[in-house]
């Protein structure tokens, strides 16, 4: 055990845990989006699960290709499309609250399926 | 040594704000742990020296998309009324879907995935190439998804106009 220990203080942080971190927070945003009614507590599960893969692509290409850049651009693009994507479904949030006047998902939105 | 401390801390961070950002019953507290999970994943790109990346992530999502979410709890707030949860046996069937899917992803990272990597140090990537490769037209250069990005935005900048106002 205190071998273990030493070795994960002194080598080079293995892939293995990056990885372990954003699978949690990952299927952390999976249980918010399923679990809550609130539209603003389900975009920000979907923020988290996005985050999540951001890391992902970063670690891929820091540890498999470390001399090419692929994995950074993705991520670059991946946080401009969720910073737009974000900015069009708080509009859509704030225009269903005038509308109803409220923001959870519930009899009210689903009838503005018809 | 001191890279592997940092990391943990900030593993540590991520995950319990994480949790406490999807559980919480105040929707603007699970705004500020989402802040601070996107804050570690900051730190989680320095560690993996991609300083360009964490300065992005930090002005972006921890700026920007920040600002926009207290902008829209602010707006949508009724006072008096608190926050309401799904029904009990939605919740149960929401935590055994994650649970699932993380003892699958979980299971494939512990087996898998420490046999493919021998980690490289490496110096940190210049600003010049990262700008070569991110407006330049020939191989594994990006010009197209940036223009991509800029129709996509402009696109935006429309759509939540129309959206949101006043008819």
């Amino acid at each position: 055990m205190g071998e273990f220990i030493t070795n994960l203080l002194n080598n080079a942080i293995p892939i293995e845990l990056y990885l372990a971190v954003s699978t949690v927070v990952f299927f952390v945003g999976v249980y918010g989006f399923l679990s809550r009614k609130n539209m603003i507590m389900v975009l920000i599960s979907i923020e988290l699960m996005l985050n999540a893969a951001d890391i992902n692509f970063a670690v891929f290409n820091r540890y498999l290709y470390p001399h090419q850049l692929e994995g950074f651009y993705f991520t670059l693009f991946a946080i401009a499309i969720a910073a737009a994507e974000a900015a069009i479904a708080i509009a859509i949030i704030i225009n269903i609250y005038r509308k109803v006047n409220s923001i959870y998902i519930d009899e009210n939105v689903s009838s503005m399926k018809h | 040594m001191v890279s592997n401390i940092i990391f943990f801390i900030l593993a540590f961070v991520a995950v319990v704000s994480s949790f406490m950002a999807v559980t919480s019953q105040k929707i603007i507290r699970s705004a500020v742990f989402l802040l601070f999970v996107l804050l570690s994943t900051a730190g989680f790109y320095f560690l993996l020296d991609y300083h360009f990346l964490a300065i992005t992530q930090i002005a972006v999502y921890a700026g920007g998309v920040m600002v926009l979410f207290i902008f829209s709890i602010v707006l949508t707030n009724q006072p008096g009324v608190g926050v309401k949860f799904e029904k009990p046996k939605r919740m149960i069937v929401a935590a055994i879907a994650a649970l699932a899917g993380l003892a699958i992803c979980g299971h494939i990272v512990y087996y898998n995935i420490s046999r493919l990597y021998f980690y490289t140090t490496q110096e940190e990537f210049k600003m010049q190439d990262i700008g070569f490769g991110l407006l330049g037209t020939g191989k594994y250069q990006n010009m197209l998804p940036f223009e991509a990005v800029s129709l996509l935005l402009l696109a935006c900048i429309i759509g939540g106009v129309m959206i949101a106002r006043k008819r």
